[in-house]
């Protein structure tokens, strides 16, 4: 078993390391403060090939691999939050299901300026009324000949406003005896009539990000658009939270490793009662559970990604890290505050908008008691994953770099 | 494409900035700090590649070292240069700057027909800031040193012309090909590795030259730092400034400061 | 027979460098250890006026190149020519500034006379009659003895780091004129010009930086425009102190810094904030004006070489890490500053 990291993983680390701290550390308070999203992320991210990561050469991409995703991932995040929330709709929950579910003309269409940044997609599965409960979705796509009507409206929606393209889960059959089954998955062009968006503010934390929401009414959208068959929409959105769930799982990670730095930094620094406070054991004990989490949360998502990269389904291992990672950084967020007393409440410095980032992680892709319930499903036998008509593909170099 | 301008970019990988670099026993040791490119020599090879796009032809990245010099080739690699060389040889270790001249010089004639050698300001981890200036005497070639813009190439007259950074502003020089540049910050960011670039980087067998491959032999270094040490520790003295109106005060401590040296 | 301590004395178009002096000065003080007096080499155009001067810091002779070629610094070109001299005269030691110009010119007489050049040094000793340069190396966190087998010992010593001697007019000493080496022809480059430099002193570069804190906008002498309410007009006071601080600044070719307080109050832009949350800097000189020096600031600015203080609290704790301070108001002591440094300076 061999847990080090290769060059090329070090190298793709070390760049995009060096992007997020030259360019966005130095000015993420300003946009977090204002509530915005820098303008210049999503093009940089674009222009540098972030957006297409892991994609094949072939599909606009960038040929590396699915563990690649998470470290970028983990790096963007140690930065700010929003920078990978990016990565989770645009690469994780769209993208990614288009190389698992799409047909080759959607994959032209819809991936390839994706993944070359050309297009900025999202995910549309939220309603007002329904997150958890994702058979509960009462947006409808009425089939009317070759085209079908959408009707509905999602919300808490990354990239609302910025995105040009969006995976939408609606309902196709009404009358389907088992709900879940009465779901299609669609991608829309968002440019299209009847599709009208807005941003929300006064979230608690993510705010240098863009979350908003969509409505449409009576969008036609070809048959063309439909991802998947008719009352497969359910069994999709749970892959595209595989995916999704992973960037965040990886992200989290990245989020402990900030704590971890800015009390480590601090520690040595601020003094008390003739000493540095890294000298006191109730500091170092804060310090050590953030070193424990932060390596926990760094192995399970890297466990997960590598099974990607072997085309193994990883539904319950990319679950468990997302829970425990996400769970772990709002916690190393808070007892980063508490290392750096008075400071570290005020946002003089980065660990309150650790935590205030760190507690939206646990509610989406799947709050915590949903993971939970799941690896409990899974332990107690009464979860089991049934193969999937569409995998995601195993990482192939040779198919990906040429 | 045909091959216009033949270029090559020496770079030295060092213990990174940020290291806490002390000594032990007598030795140096940065802990278990990165090593990494010299933060000059990124700008050199963004330069180089500049010069490369603008104009055509290849850039070959040359560096000397141990073994783990090669990540400093493969980070100018992955930044886009086309080649990458490895000079190295037991008998380097401790090569002072003149050594080093020698074999810079002696990798860049073996490339051949080699039109321009950049370099970064200094290494930040000798701090000599000569390297530049030797190779260029070597090899017999002018030296344009502390360039912060390339204002004028042109490859088939064979002329260059550029800014440098002295210390009463900015001088215009103008010289013939081949010539040997070294550059500061102004001349502007290095790019960051692309993904192709790290692709290709990191399956890149990278050569690696001996003494013997460039023809010399070894010889014993006349500069040598029999000993380094830790810097003292400064205790503060602080002395106040006092007196009877803000202009005697002020005058007390501008003969006070001046004295001292720092400005 | 001829001296064994050599200075370069570094000029721009016939205006020395001061730091010329600093190492004529440490070449007479390697002299008493060594034996000999001390020979000063000036190249250039219309340099005869350099030579005389370099007689009256110290040297004993001096050659000097009069030659229209020389008229700008070229490094190939003064190299050819001291490399000529050393190799004529076989001097034990070379120093020179630590300019653009003295590092480049050391740099290629070791490759020319096969010897050993180090820059940068910081101190000197004589150890069994060879010459012990201390250099700073790792951006000078540790310091290195380098030593060198080879004759002469080429060293560039670091500007400032050495004492400057006294100017004796009455001073007299050997004026030699010697040929330039190279004629034009044989010079590889040409200076076409020289361009103004670019804009302001940048924070992270600058040597000196003057820096304000909370305390800038609380100048009771000031009074702002008609019509403007409180917060404006403590914005437009905040503003007239950095512009108090600015004239000390330009005086003294500095970056100005500022506390995050200062910044935060609306006061000056982020990207002038020294601090922990701000820029860390390193320069030889820090002049806090009206700056507690809480840790968060001190963490950005607390390995400035010197730093002098001025706060009207004696308790600030800027006091102790000051090299000298000041108990009293920026706003009379800091102009009072800049007008000393002007009459000092000869600006």
């Amino acid at each position: 078993m061999d847990f080090a990291l290769t060059e090329e993983h070090r190298m793709v680390q070390r760049m995009v390391r060096e992007f997020a701290q030259r360019e966005v550390a130095p000015v993420i308070k300003e946009y977090d403060r204002a509530q915005e999203m820098a303008p210049f992320v999503l093009a940089r991210m674009a222009e540098l090939g972030i957006l297409g990561i892991c994609f094949p050469i072939r599909l606009g991409g960038q040929g590396m691999d699915y563990i690649s995703l998470g470290l970028v991932c983990e790096e963007l995040e140690a930065v700010d939050t929003t920078l990978r929330v990016v990565m989770s709709v645009h690469v994780g929950l769209n993208s990614m299901a288009l190389l698992q579910w799409g047909t080759e003309e959607q994959k032209e269409r819809f991936l390839v300026p994706q993944a070359r940044g050309e297009k900025i997609s999202c995910f549309g599965l939220t309603e007002p009324g329904a997150g958890s409960d994702v058979a509960g979705i009462t947006s409808s796509a009425r089939r009317e000949g070759e085209e079908y009507v959408l009707n509905g409206e999602k919300m808490w929606i990354s990239l609302a406003t910025k995105a040009d393209h969006a995976l939408v889960v609606a309902r196709t059959n009404p009358k389907a005896p088992d709900p879940h089954d009465g779901l299609s998955a669609f991608m829309v062009e968002l440019n299209s009539p009847g599709v009208k968006c807005g941003d929300i503010h006064g979230k608690l934390g993510v705010r240098a990000g863009s979350t908003g929401w969509l409505s449409f009414q009576d969008v036609c959208l070809p048959a063309g658009n439909r991802l998947g068959e008719e009352g497969e929409g359910f069994k999709i959105a749970m892959s595209c939270l595989d995916n999704g769930r992973y960037t965040v799982a990886a992200g989290a990670a990245g989020l402990i490793r900030a704590s971890l730095e800015a009390s480590v930094k601090y520690a040595n620094e601020r003094r008390a009662f003739g000493r540095e406070i890294g000298k006191f054991q109730l500091v170092q004990q804060k310090i050590a559970r953030m070193v424990q989490s932060y390596e926990a949360a760094r192995l399970l998502y890297l466990r997960a990604g590598w099974m990607k990269n072997q085309g193994l389904r990883n539904t319950r291992e990319t679950s468990l890290a997302k829970w425990f990672a996400t769970d772990a950084s709002f916690e190393a967020a808070a007892e980063a505050i508490q290392v750096h007393g008075a400071y570290g409440y005020s946002d003089e410095y980065d660990v309150e908008r650790y935590l205030r980032n760190a507690k939206g992680a646990i509610i989406y892709e799947g709050t915590s008691e949903i993971h939970q319930l799941m690896q409990a499903g899974y332990a107690l036998g009464y979860r089991d994953d049934a193969p999937l008509r569409c995998e995601l593909p195993a990482y192939d170099q040779e198919f990906w770099q040429t | 494409m045909e091959v216009t301008l033949k270029i090559v970019v020496c770079v030295k990988q060092v213990p990174d900035s940020a290291a806490k670099v002390v000594v032990e026993d007598g030795q140096v040791t940065w802990g278990d700090a990165p090593l990494v490119i010299n933060p000059w020599d990124e700008y050199a090879v963004e330069t180089a590649l500049r010069q490369q796009e603008a104009y055509g032809g290849e850039v070959t990245a040359v560096s000397m070292g141990g073994e783990n010099a090669k990540e400093a080739l493969k980070h100018a690699l992955a930044m886009g240069c086309q080649n990458a060389v490895l000079v190295s040889d037991p008998a380097l270790i401790r090569a002072d700057s003149l050594l080093t001249a020698q074999v810079l010089a002696a990798a860049i004639e073996k490339i051949g027909n080699v039109d321009l050698a950049f370099f970064g300001r200094q290494a930040i981890d000798g701090d000599v800031g000569v390297t530049a200036a030797q190779t260029a005497r070597v090899l017999g070639w002018p030296a344009l040193t502390l360039v912060s813009a390339v204002s004028q190439l042109d490859p088939s007259a064979g002329t260059i012309r550029v800014e440098r950074s002295v210390e009463e502003g900015r001088q215009v020089v103008e010289a013939k090909l081949p010539a040997t540049i070294s550059v500061v910050k102004d001349i502007g960011d290095p790019r960051y590795p692309s993904f192709m670039g790290i692709r290709k980087a990191s399956r890149a067998e990278i050569p690696i030259w001996k003494l013997s491959d460039l023809g010399l032999e070894a010889s014993t270094p006349v500069v040598t730092w029999p000993e380094i040490t830790n810097p003292p520790k400064q205790e503060v003295l602080t002395e106040t400034i006092a007196g009877d109106n803000p202009q005697e005060i002020a005058e007390k401590l501008v003969d006070k400061i001046i004295e001292e040296k720092v400005l | 027979m001829a001296d064994k301590v050599w200075a370069y004395i570094d000029h721009f178009k016939g205006e020395p460098y001061p730091s010329s002096w600093e190492a004529l000065g440490a070449g007479r003080a390697l002299a008493g250890q060594l034996g000999g007096g001390v020979t000063a080499i000036v190249a250039g155009s219309q340099v005869k006026g350099v030579a005389e001067q370099a007689i009256q810091y110290g040297a004993d002779e001096v050659l000097f190149a009069d030659d229209v070629t020389l008229v700008d610094f070229r490094a190939e070109a003064y190299a050819s020519l001291v490399s000529k001299l050393a190799q004529e005269h076989k001097p034990e030691v070379i120093l020179f500034p630590t300019t653009s110009r003295g590092r480049e010119l050391a740099a290629m007489i070791a490759v020319d006379l096969k010897t050993g050049v180090m820059p940068d040094a910081t101190d000197l000793d004589v150890k069994d009659g060879a010459v012990v340069a201390t250099r700073p190396v790792y951006a000078g966190k540790l310091l290195s003895q380098a030593v060198c087998s080879a004759r002469p010992q080429l060293i560039t010593l670091r500007v400032r780091a050495f004492p400057t001697p006294e100017s004796d007019a009455t001073r007299s000493g050997k004026l030699t004129e010697v040929p330039a080496v190279l004629v034009e022809a044989d010079i590889p480059t040409k200076v076409t010009g020289y361009t103004t430099g670019g804009g302001g002193v940048s924070l992270s570069d600058a040597a000196v930086i003057v820096s304000g804190g909370r305390g800038i906008s609380n100048n009771p002498a000031l009074t702002p425009p008609a019509g403007m309410d409180e917060k404006q007009a403590e914005i437009w006071r905040a503003q007239e102190g950095f512009k108090m601080i600015g004239e000390l600044a330009k005086v003294l070719g500095a970056a100005v810094g500022a506390s995050r307080a200062a910044v935060d109050a609306g006061y000056i832009p982020y990207e002038h904030q020294v601090g922990q949350t701000g820029k860390v800097v390193s320069p030889d000189l820090y002049i806090a004006c009206g700056i507690s020096g809480a840790i968060q600031h001190q963490a950005g600015m607390r390995t400035s070489k010197m730093i002098v203080a001025i706060n009207k609290d004696p308790e600030a704790p800027i006091f102790r890490m000051a090299r000298f301070g000041v108990v009293g108001d920026m706003h009379t002591v800091v102009p009072a500053l800049t007008e000393a440094f002007r009459k000092r300076l000869g600006k």
